[in-house]
C-alpha cells in the first residue's frame, strides 16, 4: 500500500531523525535525505510499474485501501490513488529530497526538529492528495500546517513570526470555512440518503438544493483559493515565501500551493457541478486577475525573493483560468501547470537561498554581475528565468498554451488578457536577470563561489525534468488523463452554461 | 537521404550541448571546428537532401518527417515533426550556408574573446532553432523555433553583458518581439479552435475550404499572424527594437538581425499564405505597413553616423520591401529577395565587421574616411554589397530581386500604381544613403586610427559572399533580360505565382527602366549630396550638427520617447506604487481593528469590583428596560 508505507517511513523517518539529532546533526541529515529518497523511489517504481496497463476507460483509480476509523460517524481510512493524485505524490517526493539537500548547510540549529517538520509536512501532503475521506482530508489538511508554522517561525528569517502567524491564520480560517462545508455536506449528504458518511466517493453525486450547493461549494472554494493563492486571498504568500527558509520555500510554493489546484479539481468540480459551472465565470476572471496583478507586483519588488513569490501568484492563476475552463485541455494544462511551477519555481528559490547564503542579502539593488563570478549560478538563474517567462521547450510553456488553449473556446476574451500575462512574465524573469546576474559586477561584503557539486546536481537535475516536460511530456499527460476523462464524465456535453470539449480520439 | 532530415537542425543542437556546459573547459582551437563544424556539416546533409529533393516528381515535392508525438490531448496533437518543401527548403539553404560562414568569419572575429565558447554555443543554438522554426510541420514546433531564435537573439544582444545599455537592448528586443508574439499566440489559438488541428498543411487546406475571401476568420487569424510578424520582423511599429539590436558582436547582426531571424515574419506569412490570400484588407495591410517602413527606415539610414545602425535601418526597409511583395501576393518574389538580401546583407555587415575591428572597435563613420587604400578587399566586397542593396543594374543580386517585386508590385490589383511609385522612392533613397555610406567610409581622408589589415578567415568570407552578391540574382531575371524563371518555378511547388499581369513590351521596357533609374538617380544623388566634399563634423565628438529633422531621423521618428512615455514609464510607475500591495490593506485594516476591540474590551477589565458591579446594575437596567417598555 504505496501511500501508507510512505506516509508511514516519512513519520517513523522525522522521529527518528528528531531523535538522531541529539547525537549528531549529520545523522539528522542523513536519516532524512534516506526517508524521502526511499519514498521518492518507491513512488517512481509505482509509476513505472503501472505505466504500462493505466487504467483507461473503467476507472481511473490504481489503488485503494479502505479501513474503518470511527465508524460510528461514518469516518473511515480510506487512501485512494489515480493519476492525478500520483503525479502529485511524486513531485512531493522529488520536492521533498531536494528541501533536504538544500537545507544541508542553511540550517544550522535545532537540525533534528527541523527534519522532523519537513517530513511531517511532507507526510501531510501525500495523505492531502491520497485522502478519500473528507474528515481524513480535513486531518491532513491541518497535519500539513502546523509543522509548516514552526518551519517558518523557528527558521525564518528577520520578519518570520509575523510571517508565520499570518500564514496560519489565513489558512485556518479558511480550513475551518472548509470544515463548516465538510460538515454540512455530511448532514445534508445523510438526511437525504441516510447514509452518513465522510466517504467522498459516497457524496460524489449528492444531489443538493441549488442554494445550498452553492453556499457549500463556496467554503470549499475559499479554503482552495486562500491556499492557490487566487487574488484577493494572496496576501500571506509573499510574506510568508519571503521570510520561510529555503526548504520551506520550496514546499510552500511548489507543494502546498499546489493543494488548493488539486482540491478543486478533486472535490469542488465533483461535487458541485452546477454550483461550480455557474461559478466558472467569476473564478476564471479572478485567475487572470492573479496572472497580471501577480506579474505586476512582481517587477516592483526589490527583496528578490519577494518578487519570486509573486510570480507565483501570477502563474497559478493559469490553474485557476484552466480548472474553470471545463475543457479537457484546460485541466491537464492546469495539472502540467502545477508540476512544472513546483520544479521551476523550486529552482528559483533554491538559487535564491543558495545566493543569500553567500552574500548575506535578498535585495536586487545590491547585487549586479553575478554572472562573471558565478557563471553556473548565472546559466541556472537563465534557464529557470526562461521556464518562468514560458519559453517553448520548458514544461511550463506545455502547461500555459494547454490552459489557454482550453479556455479560449469559451472565453477568448479572458483568454487574451492571459495571454498577454506572458509578456509580464517576460518583463519580470529578464529583470531578475538583468539586475542580478548581467551588468556591472557589484562588490559584495562576502566571496561569492559559485555553485559547488552538491547545487550543480540538484539545478542539473531540476532542468532536465523540466525540459523533459517541455518537449516529451506525454508520460505525463498520459497518466493523468483517466483522472481528467472521470471529470469530464461529470460534466456531459449539451448541459446549461459552459460546453465541454470532448476529445476526438483516444489518448495514443 | 531524406531520413537524415532530422540531423539538420540536431546537429547544431549538439554543437550546443557540448559548447554550453563545457564552456570553460574546451580549448579554442576546438572550439574553432566544433563551432562552424556542427554547421557545415547541417550544411552539407541538407544539401544531400536537397538532391533528392529534385529529383522528387514536382506533383508531390515534400518529405515529412515525425520523430515523437509532443503532446496529444483530443485534437491538440502536436508532434515533433518536420516538413520541407521548397519554401523552406530554400530558406534553410540559405540559414546553414550563410550561416556557416558567419560561424567561420566569427572564428577570427571572437579571436580575442575571453567568452569564446559561449558565443559559439548561443549560435549553434540559434541555428537549431531557426531550422525548427522553418521545418516545424505544426504550428506549437513553429513557435517553439520563433521563441528560440528570440531567446538566442536575446542572449547575443546582450553577449557583452557586463555593459547594463546592452542588457537593456537585449531585453527590449525580447519583449518587444514578445508583445507580437502574445498577438500571434491568440491567432494559433484561434485557428486551432476552428479546426482543431495545429498541423499546418491541414490547417491551410481546411481553411481554403471553409472559409471564402473576407470571411471574418480568415481577417482575424491573418491580422493575429501579422501581430507576430511585425515584431519578429522589425515592421512599423514594432520596429523599435532593430537598431538598439545592434549592441550585439557584428557576427550576431549579420546572421540573426540581418541574414535569418528578422525575416521570420516573412516567412510566417509566405507558410500561411493560404490564410492570408483569404483576407484581402490584411494582404493591402502587410503591403502598406511595408511601404511605410521603407519609407521611414530610409529616411533614418540617411542620417545615421553608426555603420551599423545605418545597416540596421537598411534591413528594415528591406525587409519592408520584402513585406510589400507579400501583400502584393509576390509571395516568391519575396523569398528571392530574402534570399539575394540575406547574402548581401550578411555580407555588407561582416564587411562593416571588419572595418570595425580593423580600427579597434570604433563605429562613428566619421572616425573612419579613406579606407578604400588600406582595406581593399573589405572595400570591394563592401562595394559590391552596397551595389546589391542599392539595386545597381544588371550586375548585382539585388537589382533583380527589387526588380521581380516591383514588377509584381505594378500589377498589384489594387493601389498597384501608387505602391510601385512609393516603392520606387524607397529604392531611390536606399541608393542614395548606400552611396553616402561608401563614400565617407571608404573615400575622402582618413579621420580616424590606422587600420591593420583583417585576417584570412574574415577576407575568404568577404570573397565568398561577394561572389554570390553578384551571382545569386541571375536565377530569375525580367523578360527583357533573358527571362529566367528558375526560382519561381521552383518554388512554384510552395507558393502560389504571382498574379502576372501581360504586359506589353513597352511596359516591360517602362518597369525595367524605371528600377535602373530609380537605383542609379540614387547613386548619383548620393554623390551629388555628399560625395562632393568632407563631411563636417566636430572636432571633439567627430559628429555632425544636426538640424531638427534630422535629429528627429537620427532618433527613429520618436517612437521610443512615444513608447516610454505611454507605455514603460506608466507600467512602472503604477508598479512601483503598488509595491507594497494595496489588497494586505484589507487584512492590515481587519487586524487593526481586531487590535482596537481588544484594546477596548481590555480596558473593561479593570479588577476592580465597583466597576463590575456598576455594569452588571446598568447592563440589569438596561435588560429590564427593553424587557417592561413597549
Amino acid at each position: 500500500m504505496m501511500p501508507l508505507s510512505i506516509m508511514l517511513i516519512l513519520t517513523l523517518g522525522g522521529l527518528l531523525a528528531w531523535a538522531a539529532a541529539r547525537f549528531s546533526a549529520a545523522s539528522a541529515r542523513w536519516i532524512a535525505l534516506a526517508a524521502t529518497v526511499a519514498g521518492f523511489a518507491w513512488s517512481l517504481v509505482f509509476w513505472l510499474r503501472h505505466s504500462a496497463y493505466l487504467p483507461t476507460d473503467a476507472s481511473p483509480w490504481l489503488l485503494e485501501l479502505k479501513a474503518p476509523w470511527i465508524a460510528r460517524y461514518g469516518i473511515s481510512f480510506h487512501l485512494a490513488l489515480d493519476g492525478m493524485s500520483l503525479i502529485l505524490i511524486i513531485l512531493t517526493l522529488f520536492l521533498g529530497v531536494l528541501s533536504v539537500l538544500t537545507s544541508w548547510r542553511e540550517i544550522t540549529s535545532r537540525v533534528g526538529f527541523f527534519h522532523f517538520n519537513l517530513l511531517w509536512i511532507l507526510a501531510g501532503i501525500i495523505g492531502v492528495f491520497s485522502a478519500m475521506d473528507l474528515f481524513l482530508f480535513y486531518f491532513f489538511w491541518e497535519m500539513m500546517l502546523i509543522p509548516m508554522y514552526f518551519l517558518i517561525s523557528i527558521w525564518g528569517h528577520e520578519n518570520r513570526v509575523y510571517a508565520a502567524v499570518k500564514f496560519f491564520i489565513f489558512t485556518q480560517a479558511s480550513g475551518l470555512l472548509m470544515l463548516a462545508s465538510i460538515l454540512s455536506l455530511y448532514w445534508w449528504h445523510g438526511n437525504l440518503t441516510g447514509d452518513f458518511t465522510f466517504s467522498y466517493f459516497a457524496m460524489l453525486g449528492t444531489d443538493l438544493p441549488p442554494q445550498t450547493a452553492r453556499w457549500i461549494m463556496l467554503g470549499f472554494f475559499v479554503a482552495f483559493a486562500v491556499k492557490l493563492p487566487m487574488v484577493p486571498f494572496h496576501t500571506w504568500l509573499p510574506d510568508a515565501h519571503t521570510e520561510a527558509p529555503t526548504a520551506g520555500s520550496v514546499i510552500l510554493a511548489g507543494l502546498l500551493l499546489k493543494t488548493g489546484g488539486y482540491g478543486l479539481m478533486r472535490f469542488v468540480l465533483p461535487l458541485f457541478p452546477d454550483a461550480s459551472r455557474e461559478f466558472a465565470p467569476l473564478a476564471m476572471t479572478l485567475g487572470v486577475i492573479g496572472i497580471i496583478y501577480g506579474a505586476v507586483l512582481a517587477l516592483a519588488q526589490t527583496d528578490l525573493k519577494r518578487l519570486v513569490a509573486y510570480t507565483s501568484v501570477s502563474h497559478l492563476g493559469f490553474v485557476l483560468l484552466g480548472v474553470y475552463s471545463f475543457t479537457a485541455l484546460g485541466w491537464h494544462g492546469s495539472m502540467m501547470q502545477m508540476i512544472c511551477h513546483g520544479i521551476s519555481t523550486g529552482a528559483l528559490f533554491i538559487l535564491v537561498g543558495g545566493l543569500y547564503e553567500r552574500i548575506h542579502t535578498r535585495d536586487l539593488r545590491k547585487m549586479g554581475g553575478i554572472w562573471t563570478l558565478a557563471p553556473r549560478m548565472g546559466a541556472a538563474a537563465m534557464i529557470f528565468a526562461m521556464a518562468s517567462l514560458g519559453l517553448p521547450g520548458m514544461g511550463n510553456f506545455v502547461s500555459e498554451i494547454l490552459v489557454l488553449a482550453g479556455s479560449y473556446r469559451n472565453s477568448p476574451w479572458l483568454t487574451a488578457v492571459a495571454a498577454l500575462g506572458l509578456v509580464l512574465a517576460t518583463v519580470y524573469s529578464l529583470h531578475i536577470v538583468q539586475k542580478a546576474f548581467h551588468g556591472k559586477t557589484a562588490t559584495f561584503d562576502h566571496p561569492l563561489t559559485d555553485l559547488h557539486v552538491r547545487e550543480i546536481v540538484v539545478m542539473g537535475v531540476l532542468t532536465v525534468v523540466i525540459l523533459w516536460l517541455g518537449i516529451f511530456p506525454r508520460p505525463v499527460i498520459r497518466l493523468v488523463n483517466p483522472a481528467v476523462m472521470s471529470i469530464q464524465s461529470i460534466y456531459p456535453e449539451g448541459t446549461a452554461g459552459v460546453s465541454v470539449h470532448t476529445p476526438g480520439g483516444p489518448l495514443s | 537521404m531524406a531520413d537524415l532530415l532530422w540531423l539538420v537542425p540536431a546537429l547544431p543542437l549538439f554543437g550546443f550541448l557540448i559548447l554550453a556546459p563545457l564552456s570553460r573547459r574546451i580549448p579554442r582551437s576546438v572550439v574553432s571546428v566544433i563551432g562552424p563544424g556542427v554547421v557545415f556539416l547541417s550544411a552539407l546533409t541538407l544539401t544531400g537532401i536537397a538532391a533528392s529533393f529534385i529529383s522528387l516528381p514536382e506533383t508531390s515535392r515534400s518529405i515529412h518527417q515525425t520523430l515523437w508525438s509532443w503532446i496529444s490531448i483530443g485534437a491538440f496533437t502536436p508532434s515533433f515533426g518536420f516538413h520541407l518543401d521548397a519554401l523552406s527548403l530554400v530558406m534553410c539553404l540559405v540559414v546553414t550556408w550563410v550561416g556557416f560562414l558567419i560561424h567561420l568569419y566569427s572564428v577570427a572575429y571572437m579571436a580575442d574573446d575571453t567568452a569564446f565558447a559561449r558565443f559559439f554555443a548561443y549560435m549553434n543554438l540559434f541555428v537549431c532553432a531557426m531550422l525548427i522554426l522553418l521545418l516545424g510541420d505544426n504550428l506549437l514546433m513553429l513557435f517553439l523555433g520563433w521563441e528560440g531564435v528570440g531567446l538566442c537573439s536575446y542572449l547575443l544582444i546582450g553577449f557583452w553583458y557586463a555593459d547594463p545599455e546592452n542588457g537593456a537592448a537585449a531585453r527590449k528586443a525580447f519583449i518587444v518581439t514578445r508583445i507580437g508574439d502574445t498577438a500571434m499566440t491568440i491567432g494559433v489559438l484561434y485557428l486551432f479552435t476552428h479546426f482543431q488541428t495545429l498541423d499546418i498543411q491541414q490547417l491551410l487546406a481546411r481553411a481554403a475550404s471553409t472559409w471564402t475571401p473576407g470571411a471574418f476568420g480568415a481577417v482575424f487569424a491573418a491580422s493575429m499572424l501579422l501581430g507576430g510578424a511585425l515584431g519578429k520582423s522589425a515592421q512599423l511599429p514594432l520596429q523599435t527594437w532593430l537598431p538598439d539590436a545592434m549592441a550585439g558582436p557584428t557576427p550576431v547582426s549579420a546572421l540573426i538581425h540581418a541574414a535569418t531571424m528578422v525575416t521570420a515574419g516573412v516567412y510566417l506569412i509566405a507558410r500561411t499564405h493560404t490564410i492570408f490570400e483569404l483576407a484581402p484588407d490584411v494582404m493591402v495591410a502587410v503591403a502598406l505597413i511595408g511601404l511605410l517602413t521603407m519609407l521611414y527606415s530610409g529616411f533614418s539610414a540617411m542620417v545615421q553616423y553608426d555603420i551599423k545602425r545605418v545597416l540596421a535601418y537598411s534591413t528594415i526597409s528591406q525587409i519592408g520591401f520584402m513585406f510589400l511583395a507579400l501583400g502584393v501576393g509576390a509571395f516568391s518574389a519575396a523569398i528571392f529577395h530574402f534570399m539575394t538580401h540575406a547574402i548581401f546583407k550578411a555580407l555588407l555587415f561582416l564587411g562593416a565587421g571588419a572595418v570595425i575591428l580593423s580600427l579597434h572597435h570604433e563605429q562613428n563613420i566619421f572616425r573612419m574616411g579613406g579606407l578604400r587604400r588600406e582595406l581593399p578587399v573589405t572595400f570591394w566586397t563592401f562595394l559590391i554589397g552596397g551595389a546589391a542593396l542599392a539595386g545597381f543594374p544588371l550586375i548585382t543580386a539585388g537589382f533583380y530581386s527589387k526588380e521581380m517585386i516591383l514588377t509584381a508590385v505594378y500589377g498589384a490589383p489594387r493601389a498597384g500604381m501608387l505602391l510601385w511609385i512609393g516603392a520606387l522612392i524607397a529604392a531611390f533613397m536606399t541608393a542614395m544613403y548606400v552611396t553616402r555610406l561608401i563614400l565617407i567610409v571608404f573615400f575622402g581622408t582618413a579621420r580616424g586610427p590606422h587600420p591593420h589589415a583583417p585576417s584570412w578567415p574574415i577576407q575568404v568570407t568577404l570573397v565568398v559572399l561577394a561572389f554570390f552578391a553578384l551571382t545569386a540574382g541571375f536565377f530569375e531575371t525580367p523578360p527583357l533580360l533573358g527571362g529566367v524563371t528558375f526560382f519561381s518555378h521552383f518554388t512554384s511547388t510552395a507558393l502560389p505565382a504571382a498574379h502576372h499581369p501581360h504586359l506589353s513590351h513597352a511596359a516591360d521596357l517602362l518597369l525595367l527602366g524605371a528600377a535602373v533609374f530609380a537605383a542609379l538617380a540614387g547613386i548619383v544623388a548620393g554623390y551629388l549630396v555628399f560625395g562632393r566634399r568632407e563631411p563636417v563634423v566636430d572636432p571633439k565628438t567627430s559628429l555632425p550638427q544636426w538640424s531638427g529633422i534630422e535629429r528627429f531621423f537620427l532618433g527613429g521618428w520618436g517612437f521610443d520617447t512615444l513608447y516610454a512615455a505611454t507605455i514603460t514609464r506608466p507600467y512602472v510607475f503604477l508598479a512601483d506604487l503598488n509595491r507594497r500591495d494595496i489588497l494586505d490593506m484589507i487584512y492590515t485594516i481587519l487586524a487593526a481593528g481586531v487590535r482596537g476591540l481588544h484594546r477596548m474590551t481590555s480596558v473593561l477589565q479593570t479588577g476592580q469590583l465597583r466597576w463590575y458591579t456598576a455594569f452588571v446594575t446598568m447592563g440589569a437596567v438596561v435588560l429590564l428596560a427593553w424587557v417592561v417598555l413597549p
